[in-house]
Formats: structure tokens, C-alpha cells, sequence
């Protein structure tokens, strides 16, 4: 009977294996509402795991967009709201003058920030507002059904450019990061994709760089992520990877287009 | 304390920082730029958040993600920008944050002008924006009043968590008068248990107005039905003026309201018992308390300076038991005393004749303005 018991006793001994990977304490343990294929659930877990690894959950609030990521607030473990469509940069800027020490973050596709919120992003960007953006490129509005963005690409067929994106009457894509760059007020403006695991590491490291900025009060952070629609490009999840790298790169540059110096340290 | 002379669009911002106004949010137009100025020196001063934004778009998303936080955030518009802010406006009423929004009304529609009018009675009561809710609507006919409504306007936002909207006009906001201001308010450091102010060691908190399923939808809209329920059974506010005796009445409602007091006046010296019905709250527009003298009445006067807004609220209350006549002037025309003592005694006249014929009343309901 003795030696049964002691065989049972729970060991002491350090387990064989090492914890290495797990779900962030950000991210909310859901099913989300993303297509198989799309970027936006990566890139919340790698914002999740950027918000856990700099400790600022606790102080942390998210301003959702009207798009694909309107239910970011359902996966965040942090305070958020729900911005009208365009309006999170003025939404996270209230938030932000009144309550100056809490990080404000807005969450934002290219229909949302490139388009029918542009004042807004544009203007927030002018008076340096200590928040960051993330800025989801796919190049179509995802939500309502894939149609044109500003952001499609010359040439690309969307359900409101049936014969494609004509620049003599629908104009080019707008280059959004780049425009902000220009703006004193922004501390960091950059472009990263997320078509393999190598560039999606360097959007880690620019998610980071981004909130550090806005927790240093270098002035507006956007990182600029170019991501998988493969419902509405009619793809499969792997010929949307390769259709970011071999058709969205050449219009889209990866890079730094602004990096406070500060941030170099 | 002492009364001091005070410009109407700064009484109501000096009203507001009295009342503990956190951020200040706002976009240049006349005739309200005093007050967003008056709050881009003041602000600072007190060390509170004052900016000038884009557009009133952003204006009032501003003020929506500062009430997300629980603060007391306002901003102030005249028509044009009002149209702009509705959108905001739908939002902040689905998600119940609570804030205040002064409306100036200029002429419309359109860019209109930049005169005094009224003409935004439809848009500030029955369509501040899209989906189903009611702003509560407080319309001053002083700049006292207009202090006295702005101070208590942020207890009453956060009381029901609306928005309260403070309806003046281009007349009140240019105009100066002696005021006696309230006394400066502590701002409080409590947020509501409602407030997003980061998670801490507590679950995370969200503020939508997104319901994707209908019946949870249709669940909101009911709970948001009832509060307006509670909000027009309890916050109706009115003033009635030598109504107790008066066979005929008045009904004007801010600037309007002031010059048809000197009219009832005049008429009265003229002999004709008429008395004036103010509603200070245009949303919930102040009806039992009206139906009540209509009943004692022969006769109504709606004056307004617009095409006949409230003159609809008038109708439904009155419901046809006395004849209505409208007196309405548009474009910034602001009516004058003579003009509106003029109307009385028509009322008078033509219910003296019409008595004991067929009991058909020959008074028409709208007067030619022109």
C-alpha cells in the first residue's frame, strides 16, 4: 500500500519539455470571423504579442475600423471601441488628450484609412498624435465584397471595376505611408508585407518600433502591412502570397520611409 | 456673485468649463466661433484638452473617443457643421456615451447664412442622425438661461449616458446680457464603470454600437427605447407665461419665445388675455404640460423662425380641438414684437367674429410672412 502511494506522488522533477509558444495574454482565445487565407488574424496575434511582450495591456486601448477588422475588439483583450468608418484617427485622438498616458492604437484597412478617412489619418498625422496605426493593405474593400480601393492596383479587377482599374478615370494607387512620411508629425511611417514568414517577422519588429514611439511621445507611428485577400482576389491562400510579392511589391515598396532618430537608440 | 456682462457663445463655454468640461473638441463657424475661441484661451488655462479639428467630423469623433473614456467632452457647431456631426451623433447615441453638443443655428439650407434661425427644430429633435433616438434638446431664450441649461447639461448626459444638445441661435449666441455664472466645479477623477481607461487587472471593457445579430439589435434599440422613455417622463422642462386666464396662446420656443413675451405684453395692454407657452426642452418636447392650457384656450399662435417645425408638435397636442395659426419667418429674418402682437389680435378678432355662426372657425392655419 506505502509504495503504491509514493508511486503515485506527483514528481518534482523539471518537465522534459519547454514552453515555447503560446496563445498571447492580448489575444482573446476565439474562433475569429477572418477567411481562411486572410492576413488580419497573424497580424492580430503579432500585435497581441507585441502588447504582452512591451507589458502594456494593462494601459492599452484599441480603437476598432469599419471593414474586415471591425470585430478586432472581440480578439484584443484590452479596452476598445468601435470607430464609424474612417474615424478612428479622431476617435483615438480623443481618447488620447484625455488620457494622455494610455496607449492608443487604431486598427485600420485601406478603404477605411486610405480612403473615406483620410482627412482623418492626414490630420492626426499633422499634430503628431502620440497614437499608432496599423494599417492593413489589401488593396480592395474586403468587408462589402471585394470592391476598388484607392489602393487597388492599376489594371485590377474588383466588382466596381469589372474592367479593371482604369488611371484615366478611377487615377492610381495612393501611397499612403509615404505621403504621411512627409509630415513632421509622424514619427515612424513604414511598410512591411506579410507574405512569408521572413517579412513577417520584420512586421513584428515594426509593430514594436511603432508602439515604442508612441510610449517614448515621438509624435504618430503607422506600419503600413500588406496583406492576403484571397476571397476577393479569387485566389487561393499560397497564390495570394505570391500575388502580394509579385504584384503588389512592385506598386508597394517594403521599407523605411520615416524613422525618428530617437528610435535608433 | 455679481452679474457680469457676457457674450452669449461665451457665457455657454465659460457654463460648460464651470460644469467640469474635460475636452473640447470644435471647428470654426459663425455664428458660434466665439465659443470655440473662448475655449482655445480658457482650456489650456485650466490645463484641460481644447483642440480645433479638421472638420466637425472629426470634431465630434474626437469628443465620441474622449466620452469612450468617461470624460466630459463637448463641442459646439452652428447648422452647417451639425449636418456634418450627425453621423458622429448615430454612433455616440447607439454606444450610450454621454456628451454635449451646442447648436447655433444660422439660416439654411444649405450654407443659408450666418443669421439667427431655428430651422434645425427637425433635425436636432426627430434626426440627429440614422436609427432610432432622441437627443435631449434644451432651447435657451437667455444667455442666463443658456449658462443655467449648459451647466447642468453634462449630469444630465451621463444620468441617462445621451447626448444633450443645447439649441440656440445666431441672436443668442452675438448677443451680450448680465449673466450670474454658477460656481467652478472639481472635475472628478472618477471614470464611470462603463469607461475605457485600459484593463488593469479588470475584464476588458467595449464600446459599439455593432449588433450583427437582429434580435440582439432589436434587444438595444428596446433598451435604448426605454431610457428616452425615462428621459421624456422626467425631463421635460417648459415655461408658461400669463397663461392662467388666457384665451389665446402663444407657443415659441428660444429667441422667438423672448419677442413673443413683449408681444403678449403689448396685446395684453390691448386688452386680449394671451398668454406664452416656452418649451425649454424641444426634445422631450414638454406636451402634457402644453395640452393642459390648450384645453382652456381658443385659439393658438406658433411662432418660429423657420417654415413650421414645432408647429408639427403643437398640431399633435393640440389635435385639432382650437384653431392654430402659424407665424413663421425664414432665411435669418427674426420676427418683430409689433409683428407677432399683430397675429395675436388677428386670433382674437377673428374668434370674436366666428363666435355663435356655425362653429366653423374661418382662422387659417398658416399667416402669408410676406
Amino acid at each position: 500500500m506505502t509504495m503504491l502511494l509514493e508511486a503515485e506522488a506527483p514528481t518534482t522533477t523539471a518537465p522534459d519539455w519547454e514552453l515555447v509558444y503560446q496563445r498571447p495574454q492580448t489575444l482573446v482565445d476565439a474562433p475569429t470571423h477572418y477567411c481562411p487565407g486572410c492576413s488580419h488574424g497573424a497580424i492580430h496575434r503579432m500585435v497581441a504579442e507585441t502588447i504582452d511582450e512591451l507589458g502594456i495591456r494593462g494601459c492599452t486601448i484599441c480603437v476598432a475600423p469599419v471593414g474586415c477588422a471591425v470585430f478586432a475588439y472581440k480578439y484584443f483583450a484590452l479596452d476598445s471601441c468601435e470607430a464609424a468608418h474612417g474615424r478612428a484617427p479622431a476617435m483615438a485622438t480623443g481618447l488620447k488628450r484625455v488620457l494622455p498616458d494610455r496607449i492608443i492604437f487604431t486598427y485600420q484597412g485601406d478603404g477605411d484609412l486610405a480612403s473615406i478617412g483620410g482627412n482623418e489619418i492626414l490630420h492626426a498625422a499633422l499634430r503628431g498624435e502620440q497614437i499608432s496605426v496599423i494599417f492593413v493593405n489589401n488593396a480592395v474593400y474586403g468587408m462589402t465584397g471585394g470592391q476598388m480601393a484607392p489602393t487597388t492596383l492599376t489594371g485590377m479587377r474588383t466588382t466596381s471595376s469589372p474592367y479593371g482599374r482604369d488611371p484615366l478615370t478611377q487615377g492610381r494607387p495612393i501611397h499612403i505611408t509615404e505621403m504621411l512620411a512627409t509630415i513632421p508629425g509622424v514619427a515612424y511611417a513604414v511598410r512591411r508585407s506579410m507574405h512569408s514568414v521572413a517579412e513577417m517577422r520584420k512586421v513584428k519588429k515594426a509593430l514594436r518600433l511603432a508602439f515604442q514611439a508612441q510610449m517614448r511621445g515621438l509624435g504618430l507611428s503607422i506600419v503600413e502591412i500588406l496583406g492576403a485577400c484571397p476571397t476577393n482576389w479569387h485566389l487561393t491562400p499560397t497564390e495570394s502570397l505570391d500575388f502580394i510579392r509579385d504584384r503588389m511589391l512592385p506598386e508597394y515598396p517594403l521599407g523605411d520611409f520615416k524613422v525618428d532618430e530617437r528610435l535608433r537608440d | 456673485m455679481a452679474r457680469e456682462l457676457w457674450k452669449g457663445n461665451e457665457a455657454l463655454a465659460e457654463a460648460a468649463i464651470r460644469a467640469g468640461v474635460e475636452a473640447f473638441f470644435g471647428y470654426p463657424i459663425t455664428p458660434q466661433t466665439e465659443l470655440l475661441e473662448y475655449m482655445a484661451r480658457r482650456m489650456p488655462e485650466l490645463g484641460r484638452a481644447f483642440l480645433q479639428a479638421e472638420s466637425e467630423i472629426a470634431a465630434i469623433n474626437m469628443v465620441y473617443g474622449a466620452a469612450c473614456a468617461g470624460a466630459r467632452a463637448m463641442t459646439s457647431s452652428s447648422s452647417p457643421g451639425i449636418s456634418l456631426m450627425q453621423e458622429g451623433l448615430s454612433y455616440i447615441a447607439g454606444s450610450e456615451t454621454p456628451c454635449v453638443v451646442v447648436d447655433i443655428m444660422r439660416g439654411g439650407p444649405g450654407l443659408g447664412n450666418i443669421q439667427p434661425g431655428q430651422a434645425d427644430y427637425f433635425q436636432l429633435t426627430r434626426s440627429a442622425g440614422h436609427g432610432d433616438f432622441h437627443p435631449l434638446v434644451l432651447a435657451p431664450a437667455t444667455v442666463q438661461e443658456a449658462v443655467d441649461l449648459t451647466y447642468i447639461s453634462f449630469d444630465l448626459a451621463f444620468q441617462y449616458r445621451t447626448i444633450v444638445i443645447i439649441a440656440g441661435d445666431g441672436a443668442l449666441g452675438q448677443m451680450m446680457e448680465p449673466v450670474e455664472m454658477p460656481p467652478m466645479r472639481e472635475i472628478s477623477q472618477e471614470r464611470p464603470d462603463w469607461a475605457l481607461t485600459g484593463v488593469d487587472d479588470r475584464p476588458p471593457r467595449t464600446i459599439t454600437s455593432l449588433y450583427l445579430d437582429a434580435d440582439e439589435l432589436e434587444r438595444t434599440n428596446l433598451r435604448l427605447q426605454e431610457k428616452l422613455q425615462r428621459v421624456a417622463a422626467n425631463e421635460q422642462r417648459w415655461e408658461s407665461y400669463m397663461t392662467d386666464d388666457a384665451e389665446f396662446l402663444v407657443v415659441a420656443f428660444g429667441t422667438v419665445a423672448r419677442i413673443a413675451r413683449s408681444a403678449v405684453r403689448t396685446a395684453r395692454a390691448a386688452g386680449i388675455r394671451v398668454g406664452l407657452f416656452r418649451p425649454i426642452s424641444l426634445w422631450p418636447y414638454p406636451a402634457a404640460a402644453l395640452d393642459q392650457i390648450v384645453s382652456r384656450v381658443q385659439g393658438v399662435l406658433v411662432a418660429e423662425m423657420n417654415a413650421g417645425q414645432m408647429l408639427e408638435d403643437v398640431r399633435m397636442i393640440v389635435r385639432g380641438r382650437v384653431p392654430i395659426r402659424f407665424l413663421g419667418r425664414m432665411g435669418g429674418v427674426i420676427p418683430m414684437p409689433d409683428e407677432i402682437a399683430a397675429e395675436i389680435s388677428h386670433i382674437a378678432r377673428v374668434n370674436h367674429r366666428s363666435n355663435g355662426s356655425n362653429g366653423k372657425s374661418p382662422l387659417s392655419e398658416r399667416s402669408t410672412v410676406l
